[in-house]
C-alpha cells in the first residue's frame, strides 16, 4: 500500500533558508532558478557490462549498466526485442535507503525512465528480434543510485540513455533461428534520445533540477521527458502538492528548451 | 500501439470506434455509499470501467510507528481484479499497480485536510472490477467521492479524466482500443474550483501545442465530471432524506 512517508527531519531554519532564497530568485548553490547543476557523464566505465554510464548531477551520482541477453519475446510483441529498466536505491546512497525489495519510489523512478525510452522509441526493438515468437535479444538497463542529493529521475534517465548509447554487441546474423556472431562490434540500434527535465514547485516558485534540500521543502515536482524532435514522450507529477494548468504549460516549454543542451552533452561523449 | 492489425480509430465523419466525437466523454454513472462496512464508499462506471472505492478512517494508525505527529497518514491501494482484463492478471500487486497507488495517493492527498487528524490513518482502497482504459482517473473520481462520503474534510473534490492522441488528433477519454493503438495518453486529475492539477502523467508522443490542447480538453472534462460527482453526493442524501421521511410517516422514527 502506498503510504504518506515521513520526511527526514530538516531544521525549520534550514527549510526557511531554502524557501527565502527561492522567493528572492536565488538558490543555495547560487544557481538561477532555471539552471541545472553541472552535469558530467562518463561512458563505458564498467568493462563487463555491454554499456555503462555514470552521471554526476551536482553531488547526485547515478550509475547505469546495460546487459544484453537472449530470451523469449512477450506473446503480444513476438517480433520485438525486450527492454527492461530496473532501479536500485542502494543503502550506501542515503541514510533513508534500506536494503530489500524495491519500494514505490524506486519503482516509480524505473518506470519513468522506462517510459521515456520506450515511448520515444529510443531503442529499435524490431532489430533485436532473432526468431519471431521464439528468440529475441533482451536489453536490461539497471540503474544504480550511488549518492542521493536530489533529482534522481533526471540523473537516472540520463545515465540510462548514456549506457544505451554506449552499449555494444557482437554483430550477428540469423541462420535457421540460431544466432551466428560475427567479429564486428556494433552499437545498439538507437533511433531517439529522450532527456528528462524535472522541475520543483517551492512556495509557488518553479525551480529546475531540485537538490535534496529543495526536494525536502518542495510541494511537488513535474518531470517532462522530450525527444530529439522536441516531442514530449513522458511526464510524471510527484509529491503531495499541485500545479495550475499555466504552471504546467510553462514547465513544459522550459523543459523542451533546456533538454537540447543536455542531449548534446550526452551524445558528444559517444566515440 | 504495436499490434499489426489495422483498425480505423476515427471514421470519415470524424467519429470514433464507439461513435463518440473527438471531445466527448464516455457515459459515466456514479453511486455513493454502496458498501455497508466502509466509512465511505463509491462505485463508478466510466465507459466499460467498473470500479469500487472504499475509505476507512480516520482510524488509529497500525502499526503505530507509521503515525505522523502533525497530520494523518494517507494510505492508498489501487488494485485490479484478476478477471478485470482480457488475460487473467495475477492478484499479486504488479509494479504498475504500485506506481499507480503512489500517484493516486499523491493526487488525493492535496485535497484531504489531513492536518486535522494527527496520528491517525485514512485508508483508501480502489478495486478495479473491470478495466477499459482510464482506470486511474475513474479510480480517483470514485475515491474522492468515497472520501467525501466518509465525512473526511476536503478542500475540494478531485475529478480525473484522460486525454490523448489517436490518428494524429487530440481526443478526450481514450477507450481500451484507442489506448492500445493510439499515439499518446495523458491522465489528469483536477480540482476545478482551485484550478489546480494534482495528477499528471503522460506517455506517447505529443508536440507542445498538442499537449496544451490535450491538457485543456481534460481539465474541461474534469469540470463536467466534478458536477456529476456533486450530483451523486446530493443523490445519496436525497434518498436518505426520503427514506427517513417515509419512516417518520409510519412512525418508525420519533420526529
Amino acid at each position: 500500500m502506498s503510504t504518506t512517508h515521513q520526511l527526514s527531519p530538516v531544521a525549520k531554519l534550514e527549510q526557511k533558508t531554502v524557501v527565502d532564497l527561492i522567493l528572492k530568485g536565488k538558490r543555495m548553490d547560487e544557481r538561477s532558478p532555471l539552471d541545472h547543476r553541472p552535469m558530467t557523464i562518463m561512458l563505458g566505465i564498467i568493462e563487463k557490462a555491454n554499456g555503462s554510464a555514470q552521471v554526476y548531477l551536482g553531488k547526485t551520482k547515478v550509475l547505469a549498466g546495460v546487459k544484453i541477453e537472449i530470451g523469449t519475446p512477450f506473446p503480444d510483441t513476438p517480433g520485438e526485442g525486450i527492454l527492461t529498466v530496473n532501479s536500485e536505491f542502494v543503502p550506501l546512497a542515503s541514510p533513508t535507503f534500506e536494503a530489500g525489495p524495491p519500494d514505490e519510489n524506486s519503482i516509480e523512478l524505473a518506470r519513468v525512465v522506462d517510459r521515456g525510452i520506450r515511448e520515444s522509441k529510443a531503442l529499435d526493438l524490431k532489430k533485436l528480434c532473432i526468431d519471431p515468437g521464439k528468440k529475441v535479444f533482451m536489453v536490461f538497463v539497471d540503474v544504480y543510485v550511488l549518492d542521493h542529493d536530489g533529482n534522481l529521475i533526471d540523473a537516472a534517465a540520463m545515465a540510462a540513455l548514456g549506457a544505451l548509447v554506449d552499449a555494444k554487441m557482437r554483430a550477428f546474423k540469423v541462420e535457421n533461428g540460431e544466432v551466428k556472431y560475427k567479429d564486428e562490434i556494433i552499437p545498439l540500434p538507437m533511433l531517439n534520445y529522450p532527456v528528462p527535465i524535472t522541475s520543483a514547485k517551492i512556495d509557488g516558485s518553479i525551480v529546475l533540477d531540485p537538490c535534496l534540500e529543495e526536494e525536502q521543502v518542495m510541494s511537488c515536482r513535474l518531470t517532462v521527458t522530450t525527444d530529439k524532435n522536441d516531442q514530449i514522450c513522458a511526464m510524471q507529477k510527484g509529491g503531495l502538492g499541485y500545479l495550475t494548468p499555466d504552471e504546467v504549460k510553462q514547465i513544459v516549454a522550459t523543459s523542451i528548451a533546456k533538454s537540447r543542451g543536455l542531449r548534446e552533452t550526452i551524445l558528444s561523449k559517444v566515440k | 500501439m504495436r499490434n499489426q492489425e489495422v483498425v480505423q480509430l476515427i471514421n470519415g465523419k470524424g467519429l470514433r470506434v464507439d461513435g463518440r466525437g473527438l471531445n466527448e466523454l464516455r457515459p459515466i454513472k456514479m453511486e455513493v455509499g454502496i458498501l455497508d462496512k466502509a466509512d465511505g464508499s463509491a462505485y463508478i462506471e466510466h465507459g466499460k470501467n467498473k470500479i469500487l472505492a472504499a475509505v476507512y478512517g480516520p482510524r488509529e494508525a497500525h502499526p503505530k510507528h507509521i503515525a505522523l505527529a502533525d497530520r494523518a497518514v494517507v494510505r492508498c491501494r489501487y488494485h485490479m481484479a484478476p478477471f478485470s482484463v482480457e488475460e487473467r492478471k495475477s492478484p499479486a500487486p504488479s509494479r504498475r499497480e504500485l506506481e499507480l497507488s503512489k500517484v493516486i495517493r499523491e493526487s488525493l492527498e492535496p485535497a484531504i485536510m489531513s492536518e486535522y487528524f494527527p496520528r491517525a490513518t485514512i485508508d483508501i482502497f480502489i478495486e478495479v472490477l473491470q478495466a477499459d482504459a482510464g482506470t486511474r482517473c475513474a479510480g480517483i473520481t470514485a475515491a474522492s467521492l468515497a472520501l467525501a462520503d466518509a465525512g473526511i474534510p476536503m478542500r475540494e473534490l478531485v475529478a480525473g479524466c484522460a486525454a490523448g492522441k489517436i490518428e494524429g488528433k487530440v481526443v478526450l477519454d481514450l477507450s481500451d482500443i484507442e489506448d492500445k493503438k493510439g499515439e499518446a495518453d495523458l491522465p489528469v486529475a483536477f480540482m476545478p474550483k482551485s484550478n489546480v492539477i494534482s495528477l499528471l502523467q503522460m506517455d506517447g508522443s505529443l508536440s507542445e501545442e498538442e499537449f496544451r490542447q490535450a491538457l485543456d480538453m481534460s481539465t474541461d472534462a474534469c469540470r463536467k465530471i466534478y458536477e456529476m460527482q456533486r450530483e451523486a453526493l446530493r443523490q445519496k442524501y436525497h434518498v436518505a432524506k426520503e427514506e427517513t421521511e417515509e419512516k417518520e410517516e409510519i412512525g418508525e422514527v420519533e420526529a
